[in-house]
């Protein structure tokens, strides 16, 4: 197995439980890996619910920590995939003073050229959002730190995968036994 | 009400009616075949305590002085049983003191379940009196763990607990009832728990794997195979046997597979692992391919990874998918239910014999037995030795004792040394290595089985970790048998410092209370031995009484357990001296 440390993305379909966040976010903490994002919702399947979780770890550690999550009585399947195999985005947004909207008419420029969406405006301040890549996400804040930034908030990464994810397949199996 | 037709005791169980979560609780544990448990009261579990009185006639509480013993004693129940150990502790420290059983039996694979009371649900969070968040506490420690805040949630809650407690790879869990759930009420109905849907206790045996695993075996000049508590766990013992005969492979065992397979069958080899045989250490590092079968090559087997068994096939059979490769890479994994596929197994493998490769083995255990085994066993110096000790119980009890062992030197003699014939009967705490887990381990195995021996064997040290335990002993008056080798050294830890620490003795000196005098102030059968003279007589008479006995013997105060792997070291570089 490559033993180099690279960026993957884990998938954890489990049920909708308290305490699981805990047990789950153990599993790293006790192994020393670092999260670099988590993000959790509901998932395609009703009743079920879904962890995207980035970190920098080595494939190795990647499949052992997978089957450490499987063991929990409660995830349903676990995935690890590099970042070739997945379809990802993160979500930002940007709290803005509402002159320099009106008085920095590169501001303009910049929202138009990044694709970023205003989600509100106000007398006082207004608010940007932007769905993309890391890096995007990254230069639109360089950007912006020039004129200064009230608020910003990134969320985790989200991600589907290439190829399928058989979990119906497997709680339909659960269901006929 | 409703009742349905099971067993009588059950009926009491099952019938539908309103009731309190508490005696919910009793009647689900009723449902679940529980007929002992082990717990300690307080103002957060009172009412089920309650309820424990009004059905007495159902299920024997044992009242241990600390709840810890409650989690150990339930343990060693499980051990000897194969059931399910049932604790119960009261919320804030009552249930924090669980926590070493709690890990003990989790990384040790014991089924337990453990009941907690909790604070009212609406001072959850609030720091109220005795309150602690035991389940995130418990939940690096539990197979699985749950929080019930209503009343109706208690017998599903209580149902999975077992399911999950026992299936698959056992484990612990916990269920901790806030007292609000307990004094409400419910319509009871109690259904056994038959399936979690994202939880797949056994995974599905590949025949493939077996097919390869058995070409690997075939074709092996130099098979070895090492066998774990998986084993006893499935119920393989028979398969194992089975397997090891047919194959005429030399097999060895980890600390929690001892007894599957008698002492004295002549293709067992011994124990593997730092304080284990030589040969089975030795000869790990030159087998072509080492078979384990539920074991989970812990660093104490193992020694050094990288130099552990490279030149061997390596085939793994375990139950838990997050086992295979976790620790040594496997050339063949086959997954499942050790008794299903050890069957398998037995089918494909050819009938075959390794005589000289055996021959290996026994020439290493003449050497063995000439350097360390016989000194221990039939020492010649003045000072008594564990050894000694360990023979004469083999000789008084023919074997048949279940041997519960602490954790220290004489935990690795008494492992070694003791003859078993019986499955089930080395009960000990390996993985964790918990002080304190004898006493009250020894409790519980003799409770789960009033017709076996059961022999406690502690150090001074472990002894006084739970010594309170005499208290049970003498209440309820459990027959177990109690030696305590005293060499007035936290002897274990004393070793490492003269080997290691260039002898300097720091803090492991034990300067001892009078041991019978406690003993007797529990009103318990109490002997000292001082001299070799007195000793076979002391354990005939041990073994002769039909009540509690505690026994006393005073062995070498600096002696060591050999063969040794020094922490790090290869198997291979596994010593004598
Ligand atoms: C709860 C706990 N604390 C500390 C240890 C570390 N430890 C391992 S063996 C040992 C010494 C045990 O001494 P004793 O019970 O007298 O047995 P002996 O080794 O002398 O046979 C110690 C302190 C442990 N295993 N468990």
């Amino acid at each position: 197995m490559n033993e180099e440390i690279k960026s993957f993305t884990i998938s954890i379909y489990t049920e909708n439980n308290i305490g699981l966040l805990n047990r789950i976010s153990a599993i790293f903490q006790r192994r020393h890996i670092n999260i670099e994002s988590l993000t959790t919702s509901q998932s395609e399947i009703d009743g079920v619910n879904r962890f995207v979780i980035v970190v920098n770890i080595t494939e190795e550690k990647a499949s052992k920590i997978v089957k450490q999550i499987e063991k929990q009585v409660e995830t349903i399947r676990a995935y690890y995939h590099t970042e070739d195999q997945t379809i990802f985005t993160e979500s930002c947004m940007f709290k803005i003073k509402s002159d320099l909207l009106f008085n920095e008419p590169q501001i303009q420029n910049i929202i138009k050229e990044s694709y970023a969406r205003i989600v509100t405006v106000n007398r006082e301040f207004f608010v940007l959002e932007k769905s993309g890549r890391r890096n995007e996400i990254e230069s639109l804040r360089r950007d912006l730190n020039a004129f200064g930034i009230m608020q910003f908030v990134r969320s985790g990464r989200i991600a589907v995968t290439k190829d399928q994810m058989k979990i119906t397949e497997l709680l339909t199996a659960f269901n006929n036994q | 009400m409703k009742t349905q037709t099971i067993n009588k005791k059950q009926e009491v169980a099952v019938k539908t009616e309103r009731i309190s979560g508490s005696e919910a609780v009793v009647r689900s544990l009723i449902a679940e075949g529980v007929d002992i448990l082990y717990g300690y009261p307080g103002g957060a579990i009172m009412p089920v305590y309650d309820e424990l009185f009004k059905f007495q006639d159902k299920i024997h509480h044992v009242l241990t002085r600390h709840e810890q013993g409650a989690a150990h004693a339930a343990q060693g129940y499980a051990r000897i049983s194969g059931k399910v150990g049932v604790a119960m502790a009261t919320s804030g420290p009552g249930a924090t003191n669980l926590i070493t059983g709690i890990a003990d039996a989790q990384i040790d694979s014991t089924p337990l379940v453990c009941i907690t009371g909790q604070v009212f649900s609406h001072l959850l969070g609030s720091d109220a009196f005795q309150e602690t968040d035991i389940v995130g506490i418990s939940t690096p420690v539990t197979k699985w763990n749950c929080q019930v805040t209503k009343s109706e949630d208690i017998p599903a809650a209580i149902a999975k607990a077992f399911y999950i407690a026992k299936s698959g790879r056992p484990g612990p869990v916990l269920v901790d009832i806030t007292k609000d759930a307990q004094v409400s009420e419910l319509d009871f109905k109690y259904e056994k728990c038959k399936g979690v849907r994202s939880y797949m206790p056994v995974p599905k045996t590949n025949p493939e794997h077996i097919k390869a695993a058995a070409a690997l075996i075939n074709n092996a000049k130099k098979p070895m195979i090492v066998w774990g508590q998986g084993v006893i766990l499935g119920q393989a013992e028979e398969e194992l046997k089975a397997v090891i005969e047919k194959a005429g492979i030399p097999a060895a065992w980890t600390i929690l597979g001892a007894s599957a397979l008698p002492t004295s069958h002549p293709l067992n080899i011994g124990m593997v692992g730092m304080h284990g045989n030589y040969a089975p250490n030795k000869l790990t590092n030159e087998c072509d391919v080492l078979i384990a079968i539920g074991m989970r090559f812990d660093d104490r087997v193992t020694g050094d990874l990288s130099r552990y068994a490279k030149q061997a096939k390596i085939i793994h059979f375990d139950i838990d998918p997050a086992e295979i490769n976790k620790n040594v890479q496997t050339d063949v994994a086959v997954l499942g239910n050790s008794k299903e596929s050890l069957a398998m197994l037995l089918d494909a493998i050819n009938t075959n014999s390794h005589e000289l490769w055996l021959q290996e083995f026994k020439d290493l255990y003449a050497i063995e037995f000439e350097k360390v085994i016989n000194n221990d066993i039939n020492p010649t110096k003045e000072g008594l030795t564990m050894g000694e000790v360990l023979k004469q119980i083999n000789i008084e009890s023919k074997g048949h004792a279940a041997i519960v062992s602490d954790v220290g030197q004489h935990q690795m003699i008494a492992c070694r040394y003791a003859e078993f014939t019986t499955t089930k009967s080395n009960i000990t705490s390996g993985g964790l290595g918990t002080m304190g887990f004898a006493l009250p381990a020894a409790i519980g195995a003799k409770m789960a089985a009033p017709n076996r021996e059961v022999v406690a064997i502690i150090g001074d040290g472990g002894f006084q970790m739970n010594i309170q335990e005499l208290g049970t002993i003498f209440q309820q008056k459990t027959a177990v048998k109690v030696v305590v080798l005293n060499n007035e050294f936290l002897g274990m830890v004393r070793q490492w410092q003269q080997l290691f620490f260039d002898r300097r003795y720091a803090s492991t000196e034990m300067t001892n209370p009078n041991f019978i005098a406690i003993a007797e102030g529990y009103y318990i059968k109490a002997r000292k031995v001082t001299k070799r003279e007195e000793l076979a007589e002391a354990i005939k008479e041990m073994i002769a009484s039909k009540e509690s006995y505690f026994l006393e013997v005073c062995v070498e105060k600096e002696d060591n357990v050999f063969p040794m792997i020094p922490s790090g070291a290869s198997v291979s570089d596994v010593r004598l001296s």
